[in-house]
């Protein structure tokens, strides 16, 4: 029987990194929990016994479950009626069987029902559903809001909405407006305290709401009259036993059908504000979002997986000229690359999971109380890290789950620009990637003031200083000087001091800087499990030689006065 | 209104992804060759009883396996998927059991369980397809059997009734039936709910004591008596007071002549009419070719 999981050891390898031991012992509180409750580890390697094995059975319904059942879901998908949404029908069984698995509340703590995992098997359980449905993944996926409940609300609402998630409630985030897509400060939908209902009330309308429907949602409103920032912007939470919003419509989309994107109206909606006030947008939003792009960077490696794996079938299996077409160099080099991809872009995707984890338990320990001053510094370096890597992570595995959706179609040939494969539905479920919980664009901005300051270079130095096995040598030489290559390329475009122009440049620059951080990252693996990951390490720094040679020839040609032909209007026009 | 439930559930090599090597030159099945799962109708019956235990909180679910010791990996299965206990009955005397021997030998099993409200089983193991052990073991308990069952309709514990759909050639049957009694499920019938993440963790270590290693009995003791719900509890012909010319090979009359390969090979095919004249002829034909008789 197919298993998402045992059937791709490179997931289970990531259980066995170092920092796990830090993770688990931090994540545990020592394993405090152990006498408490009879699913809690008693040690480290119990733990990891326990990821693993919750994994394999994800694995299993992923494939044998939630997979068969996405083709109906794709077509059919979700519909609207009388304000409410109603899924596709094996929709409500993938949610049946991820709640009988006791798949909710992943990452909360014991004594909310949770299963007080850290980010690393929550990601591997996220991108094996993904594989498996990208649609349904959204649904399941939107469980993570619970995290900024958890982290910014009180602990009356801690106790009121933690367990019910964890039993399979699910969530929404109402952040996009008509007018407030990428540009959240303009969102307008007004929150206005009632004191005769003792509780804040909402009205508007949201847009693009992913799950909007769902039993709880955190909605970003403006409860400062008069404002027009993000400073006026504050986040609260509205239980749909509630009443008060209703679902106009269901966007009609290209891809992730199984997943309901509403378009919501909110008519004296009750709700209750969590955390402070004018904090939704600068604080909780933010935090709201880092989980989400990690999410659809799991997503993304899932759609990965799942193309590769549908190109690798079909290659197998057609014969042209007499032969399987896997036999071909211009086929299979396609495949390589597409692997290459997927275990880099993986790599990277567990690098910044196990940042995010270690820099959240010490804030959730930060609660209980006060920490040493080794800790404050230890959390400090990981809320930095994680903060840098989330844009590369999300923006690099969605694009290149695009580009392994895409040649998963080419290898298909005409068969697969057909509607019978499944690789046509992975091409039109991959375009979201790029697209939501910020663009590429977005994560370039999110990440180029790394790359200007010199982090990533910093960090492209550290990595360097790490041994690899003699093997990778060679390689690892050749990545020093694509490390180099980048300062000189960042160098150039910081002593410019010209913002129209770094701007211009700064999807290079991203791209580099990731590339080479993936380099370092696959090349580490293979030095651990030459069999698992050499083949990949030695296609990938390849192939990213070239990228390298493509990105720095861009940016060291290019001189500001050569923006002004790339401008499409004058900058005066919009003014 | 709690319920006793007994899930009769083996362990039995996958016989449904058979490769090249799945026989042995002797006719016989190459264990060593397909892994050993959870008899998949089993699993369909488990999964009645655990919606019987939704419908009414209380009510206990306890499987029970003969086997090896290790078939008690079908406990855990059970446990991971919402069963309270398991019993394995594992004894050297009770290897090479026919239906009858087998049927014999969990009867008892059950009889020492005790009180029961009703035993589920598989309609039949995909090791041996013979759907006879459910069926025997109504008969020595002396209790109503419903074969073929698809879905419990209706329970009612106190007038002591249930209603059951039963699958039948070319549709359906709903039956009424008093409680206690046996119910075989068919495979058309709800596929069994996944393992539970918690319970998974919960169980993980639960062992049958003959699975354990000496090193593993002192290593588990502590663990043991704090949780006892990790041992698995087993039992062999003793514990069961099983008569020893009803158990084992003794306790089967059953005698294996030969085992052939057969492959099914349509050679021709043929379409005739509902005539009396077309409807005879086959008969005749098939009589002649000893095929019917």
């Amino acid at each position: 029987m197919a298993n998402f999981y045992t059937d791709n050891p490179e997931i289970k390898f990531q259980l066995n990194h170092p920092l796990m031991k830090r993770i688990v012992e931090l994540k545990e509180r020592s394993f405090a929990d152990k006498d408490e409750y009879d699913y809690a580890p008693q040690n480290f390697e119990d733990a990891i016994d326990s990821y693993d094995r919750v994994l394999e059975l994800t694995g299993d319904i992923s494939a044998n479950i939630i997979a068969p059942n996405a083709e109906d879901v794709d077509a059919e998908g979700p519909h609207c009626a009388n304000g409410r949404v109603k899924y596709a029908s094996k929709t409500y069984e993938n949610l049946d069987t991820t709640i009988k698995a006791g798949l909710n509340g992943v990452t909360m703590p014991r004594r909310y029902g949770g299963l007080n995992f850290p980010c690393v098997p929550y990601t591997a359980i996220n991108e094996m559903i993904a594989t498996a449905d990208a649609g349904f993944e959204n649904i399941w996926s939107l469980q993570d809001c619970i995290e900024t409940l958890y982290e910014f609300g009180d602990e009356d609402q801690r106790q009121r909405y933690v367990p019910r998630v964890c039993k399979g409630e699910t969530m929404s985030m109402d952040l996009t407006e008509p007018d407030a897509g990428s540009d959240l400060q303009s969102v307008m939908l007004k929150a206005t305290y009632s004191e005769e209902e003792c509780c804040w009330l909402l009205n508007g309308c949201k847009r693009f709401i992913t799950n909007g429907d769902s039993d709880i949602h955190l909605v970003l409103a403006r409860s400062e009259e008069g404002t027009k920032d993000g400073r006026g912007l504050s986040m609260f939470i509205y239980d749909k036993n509630q009443g008060g919003v209703n679902v106009r419509r269901i966007e009609n989309k290209l891809g992730i059908h199984g997943s309901p994107t509403c378009e919501l109206v909110y008519k004296n909606a009750k709700a209750e504000l969590c955390g402070s006030r004018k904090l939704g947008l600068i604080k909780y939003v933010m935090a709201l979002m880092n989980g989400a792009r990690l999410g659809i960077a799991a997503q993304s490696v899932g759609i990965s997986q799942a193309a590769y794996n549908e190109g690798l079938a079909y290659a197998k299996d057609r014969k042209q000229f007499g032969k399987t077409i896997i036999n071909f160099p211009a086929v299979y080099d396609m495949l390589a690359l597409m692997k290459a991809k997927l275990d880099a872009g993986r790599s990277l995707l567990y690098a910044t999971a196990r940042y995010v984890d270690i820099y959240k338990a010490l804030e959730d320990i930060a609660r209980e109380r006060t920490l040493t001053p080794e800790e404050r510094q230890e959390m400090k370096t990981f809320s930095k890290l994680a903060d840098a890597f989330t844009p590369l992570s999300k923006g690099m595995n969605s694009e290149y789950c695009n580009q392994n959706a895409y040649d998963s179609i080419q290898i298909h040939g005409g068969s697969g620009f057909m509607l019978e494969y499944a690789c046509q539905r992975l091409y039109r479920d991959a375009r979201i990637t790029s697209i939501y919980e910020g663009t590429t664009q977005l994560q370039v901005v999110a990440a180029i003031r790394y790359v200007t300051n010199g982090f990533y270079g910093q960090h492209i130095a550290d990595l360097e200083q790490e041994a690899v096995a003699p093997e990778f040598q060679a390689l690892k030489d050749r990545v020093a000087k694509m490390g180099a290559r980048y300062n000189a390329c960042v160098n150039k475009v910081v002593e410019l001091k010209d913002q129209e122009y770094q701007d211009l440049v700064a999807r290079h620059l991203y791209e580099m800087a990731a590339d080479v951080i993936m380099c370092h990252l696959i090349l580490a693996d293979a030095s651990k499990d030459a069999a698992l990951f050499g083949k990949s390490a030695k296609i990938y720094v390849n192939f990213v030689t070239a990228e390298i040679e493509k990105h720095a020839s861009f940016v060291e040609n290019l001189n500001p006065e050569d923006v002004a032909n790339y401008r499409q209007v004058e900058p005066a026009e919009e003014a | 209104m709690s319920l006793k439930i007994v899930v009769l559930a083996k362990q039995v090599p996958d016989t449904r992804n058979v490769g090249p090597d799945a026989m042995t030159p002797e006719g016989t099945v190459n264990r060593a060759a397909l892994p050993a799962v959870f008899n998949p109708e089993d699993l369909n019956a488990l999964e009645q009883a655990l919606r019987l235990k939704e419908q009414f909180p209380g009510s206990t679910i306890s499987v029970v396996t003969m086997g090896l010791p290790k078939s008690a990996e079908v406990i855990r299965e059970a446990l991971y998927r919402g069963a309270d206990e398991g019993y394995v009955i594992t004894d050297r005397c009770l290897g090479g059991a026919d239906t009858l021997a087998t049927s014999y030998t969990l009867s008892q099993a059950i009889r020492k369980i005790g009180a029961f409200d009703i035993i589920l089983g598989g309609r039949q193991a995909i090791d041996g397809d013979t759907a006879q052990v459910g069926p025997q073991i109504a008969e020595k308990l002396g209790l109503t059997q419903v074969t073929y069952a698809e879905e419990i309709l209706k329970l009612d514990p106190v007038a002591k009734k249930i209603v059951i759909k039963r699958h039948i050639d070319g549709g359906v049957e709903t039956v009424e039936a008093p409680l206690p009694l046996v119910v075989t499920v068919n495979g058309s019938a709800a596929p069994c709910r996944p393992r539970n993440a918690k319970r998974v963790m919960k169980y993980k270590n639960a062992t049958a004591p003959a699975e354990r290693t000496p090193e593993q009995v002192d290593a588990m003791a502590e663990m043991l008596a704090k949780k006892p719900y990790l041992n698995i509890t087993q039992w062999g012909a003793a514990e069961i007071d099983a008569d020893p010319a009803q158990i084992g090979k003794t306790g089967s009359p059953t005698n294996v002549k030969a085992v052939k390969n057969i492959v099914f090979k349509a050679k021709e095919s043929r379409t005739m009419t509902d005539s009396d004249a077309d409807v005879e002829g086959l008969i005749v034909e098939l009589l002649e070719s000893n095929t019917i008789g």
